[in-house]
């Protein structure tokens, strides 16, 4: 019943006012999602007994389908997001534009190009990304998933380092930074340090995860000891890590010799991730490290004892003060964890098969995609994994649109960011399809604390 | 569990005894002057340092030998500083201070200017000044729209998205109308578009307002991203040729020296930036219109009990941060250069780190926006003079300075009391 998210599977304890406050919600409004019906309804008739005739399980599914809900806002979310998106593809394709100027005279002009156009763009966009129906052969079908999961990887790092900071009432604008210098780190462990494989890889993840928690601890500590608000240290330790990145590439001893430009030399293969479905397919085993830092942080937070007392801070910081818990203790180890998981999120970009040597833009974006993924994933670590992996696979699709329809990878970037506006504000979904209201759709970024 | 009774966020810095704030800054100072006078004193060469007064080597110049000059000013920081520990009137504080600091560049400016490979012992003032307030300009309109919107009490983390769409903006419908004017009203609109959304779901929807920011940032670098590559690069003379504001010379004002030729010989949006901070400074301090933003970004409630319409003089605040930085982003696209892809590169963040530097005050955040551009254009000269000074740590200086400004270090700040706290009514 906690859990609306049927197709995560999230494991996540609902925090307890919630849990009551679905419990009285259930009273008013049961209606259960159909994965979970069986305990629903035994809930249900506990509760009232023989109050009201049963709805039928159908009944029940319908009524939840349109409900407000997760799973509901986020698929509406995605879908609006692609509407404006195909706005976008019409009105910068000055063909297709032309149609519209004697719409009147002809509509089937202007609709039947606008169609072809957006239809032809994000049929690409699913081939890229999960399956292309005219590939053969075992490498080219599996080519689109493994594309998909090694974009997901690092998403799934960057995005827990932000969900787990936000829990902790922490916003951590910073896992580009943590991120940026753990990636040197890993990086420069990857080329210098002459050790076995599997112990070299080993050491070449620890540092790109000091890196990050080194990154993490500054805006913690400036926190706890003056607090210094930790969204403006984040983003201004961001350019500082840039900068830096942008100097060390540059020195000697780091920057690749045979090469005039800001490249450094290559991550030996005895540091590499392993791949997972031979050489011709990118997937590396940093997807598995995801899954398995997924679980950890799910455990993290539910199971383990800082991790009560972090979503205690992050509730509300003086009650938990009030109950013994050191805020400022707590603020530093959440980031300090933070910078860990971004730190290894940066590793993954070169340890994998993404790159190979730093390059100023060697982490992307990663940083700030994680703050969309940590927000899409409703800040719990399974619903985290789930947003990386949707993030990955428009990523992945949104490079064979570019290269098959021409349109331009930026259209992702839009993508991204509308989804997550819409997902931010449910009540704007909900009024324009009308939803009926239902728990648990409000996004928990109940932040605002101001600077 | 351990329960320790410190105070968990210091957010009220009691002076306590001897070691009062301005002690603390004076023994900084103090250090750094010592550093100034050891360090740079000694790798000063006797070559003479010259200051030029104009663009070039030739002309009047302030000349002083490198290593009497670094030592000299870096004597004269030492003494502000040990004049600030010894304790003096409050009043004087931030003068000493500020002595303290420009004495400190100079002795560094000594030794790098004396240190120089032969023939390039000169810095040219005119150059100098003229692009530090090119490179502030948009620090400038972009940290005014952050005032506008966080007095108010909205917090813009998107003011990078507004320079950029209102760059954009102003970009593409100054080529296809062919007019400066069009295109300067396309950019402020552009602007305006990005401060909609915000101020849409900030007040209206409630979405945490930093998040918000974020989001719009990245819309902001999707779309115009996306609509660069499909029409700019596809058509540059159609869509992304766009005429550009000349040089407006000020009569009189252009024969000073030294600011004359740096300031008054500029185009439309030096003096539309400096005009705005003066005019803003004016309104939020000195008319009903800025007591009613300034308590409204301190305490809505008693504003609201008061009769003033908290939200419409959010949303008409924000949609006017929104104008600035959108005027803010044509100051490249209608005066400097063609559009490019994110084009803007983080001087959003930056004029957000200038507003908080300059303690969410308009005159406060010329100055940060000022000095963050001089340190812009040091690193620049010191490039081309071939210092052994890298770059990047130069250019990392804007973002250090806040860092410290923020944590207390280098005096107060505190932002307005209710800014990014939604208002519901009720």
């Amino acid at each position: 019943m906690s859990n609306p998210n049927p197709v995560s599977g999230s494991p996540d304890k609902e925090p307890a006012t919630e849990a009551q406050e679905a419990q009285s919600e259930a009273r008013a409004n049961p209606t259960a999602p159909a994965g979970d019906s069986e305990r629903a309804v035994t809930a249900t008739a506990t509760k009232e007994p023989a109050a009201e005739p049963r709805p039928s399980l159908g009944r029940l599914f319908l009524d939840n389908l349109w409900a407000a809900n997760t799973v509901t806002v986020t698929v509406l979310a995605v879908l609006l997001a692609m509407l404006v998106g195909a706005v976008l593809i019409i009105v910068s394709d000055p063909a297709v534009l032309a149609t519209y100027g004697y719409i009147t005279a002809r509509p089937s002009d202007a609709i039947n190009s606008s169609w072809t156009v957006v239809s032809e763009a994000y049929a690409n966009l699913f081939k890229g990304a999960i399956f292309d129906p005219e590939a053969s052969g075992f490498s080219a079908a599996l080519s689109p998933i493994s594309e998909t999961l090694t974009y997901t990887a690092p998403l799934v790092f960057t995005g827990l380092s932000v969900a787990l900071a936000f829990r902790g009432g922490l916003f951590n604008i910073g896992a580009q930074g943590q991120a940026t210098i753990g990636v040197v780190l890993a990086a420069v462990a990857g080329f210098a340090l002459p050790l076995p494989p599997g112990v070299h890889l080993i050491v070449a993840l620890i540092a790109g995860a000091a890196g990050g928690a080194l990154w993490g601890f500054i805006p913690g500590i400036l926190k706890a000891r003056t607090g210094a608000h930790e969204v403006i240290n984040t983003i201004m330790l961001n350019y500082v890590a840039v900068y830096f990145l942008s100097w060390i590439i540059i020195q000697n001893g780091v920057q690749n010799p045979r090469r005039a430009d800001a490249i450094s030399k290559p991550v030996e293969a005895s540091a590499q991730l392993p791949r997972l479905l031979g050489d011709n397919l990118r997937v590396h085993a940093g997807i598995l490290l995801a899954v398995l830092a997924t679980w950890f942080v799910a455990w993290l937070l539910n199971r383990s004892t800082l991790g009560f007392e972090l979503r205690a801070v992050g509730e509300n910081p003086d009650a938990a003060r009030t109950a013994g818990i050191s805020v400022t203790k707590t603020f530093v180890l959440v980031m300090v964890i933070a910078g860990v998981l971004a730190g290894l999120g940066g590793s993954n970009m070169v340890l994998g098969s993404t790159a190979d040597a730093l390059t100023p833009q060697v982490i992307a974006q990663i940083g700030f995609d994680g703050i969309l993924v940590a927000l899409l994933g409703r800040v719990k670590p399974w619903g985290v994994l789930m947003a990386a992996l949707l993030f990955g696979a428009l990523q992945a699709g949104g490079n064979r649109m570019q290269s098959y329809s021409g349109i331009s990878l930026e259209l992702v970037t839009v993508l991204q960011a509308l989804i997550v506006i819409f997902i931010a504000a449910p009540a704007l979904v909900k009024a324009i399809f009308q939803l009926r209201a239902a728990r648990a759709a409000r996004l928990q970024t109940s932040l605002a604390k101001g600077w | 569990m351990s329960t320790m009774a410190v105070p968990e966020v210091a957010v009220t810095a009691v002076d306590e005894g001897f070691w009062t704030r301005a002690r603390k800054t004076g023994a900084v100072l103090l250090a750094l002057g010592v550093l100034a006078v050891a360090l740079f004193g000694a790798l000063a060469t006797g070559q003479q340092a010259r200051f030029t007064l104009s663009e070039t080597e030739g002309g009047a110049a302030l000349a002083i030998n490198g290593t009497v000059g670094a030592i000299l000013f870096g004597l004269i920081t030492a003494a502000a500083g040990a004049a600030l520990l010894a304790g003096v009137p409050k009043r004087w504080s931030t003068v000493l201070l500020g002595v303290g600091l420009v004495g400190f560049v100079l002795s560094f400016l000594c030794w790098q200017v004396s240190a120089a490979p032969a023939g390039n012992n000169f810095m040219p003032l005119v150059n100098v000044v003229r692009n530090t307030f090119y490179l502030a300009l948009p620090l400038i309109f972009g940290a005014l729209a952050g005032v506008l919107c966080e007095r108010s009490g909205v917090v813009n983390v998107a003011i990078e998205g507004q320079l950029l769409m209102g760059a954009f903006s102003g970009a593409l419908f100054g080529s296809l109308s062919g007019s400066v004017w069009v295109g300067l009203v396309a950019a402020a609109l552009g602007g305006a578009f990005i401060s909609l959304l915000l101020a849409v779901f900030a007040i209206r929807y409630l979405v945490d307002q930093v998040v918000m920011g974020i989001v719009l940032n990245l819309l902001a670098v999707g779309v115009t991203g996306f609509l660069y590559e499909r029409l700019m690069q596809t058509d540059a003379t159609k869509y992304n040729s766009a005429p550009r504001f000349g040089n407006w010379e000020i009569p009189l004002l252009k024969d000073i020296p030294l600011i004359g030729p740096a300031l008054f010989r500029s185009n439309l949006f030096l003096y539309l930036g400096l005009l705005l901070v003066l005019v803003i400074h004016i309104a939020l301090f000195r008319t009903r219109w800025g007591l009613r933003t300034r308590s409204v970004g301190e305490h809505p409630t008693a504003a609201d009990t008061l009769g003033v319409k908290v939200l419409r003089l959010r949303y008409r605040n924000v949609l006017m941060a929104g104008l600035v930085a959108g005027v803010g982003g044509a100051s490249y696209t209608l005066a400097l250069y063609s559009f490019t892809k994110n084009m803007i590169g983080g001087k959003g963040f930056i004029a957000l780190a200038a507003l908080i530097f300059g303690r969410w005050s308009p005159t406060g955040a010329l100055l940060a926006a000022l000095f963050f551009g001089f340190a812009d254009q040091l690193a620049t000269y010191l490039g081309a003079i071939g210092s052994s000074i890298p770059s990047q740590f130069l250019a990392m200086l804007p973002y250090l300075a806040t860092i410290l400004a923020v944590a207390g270090l280098v005096g107060k700040v505190r932002a307005p009391a209710a800014d990014g706290k939604p208002y519901i009514k009720g």
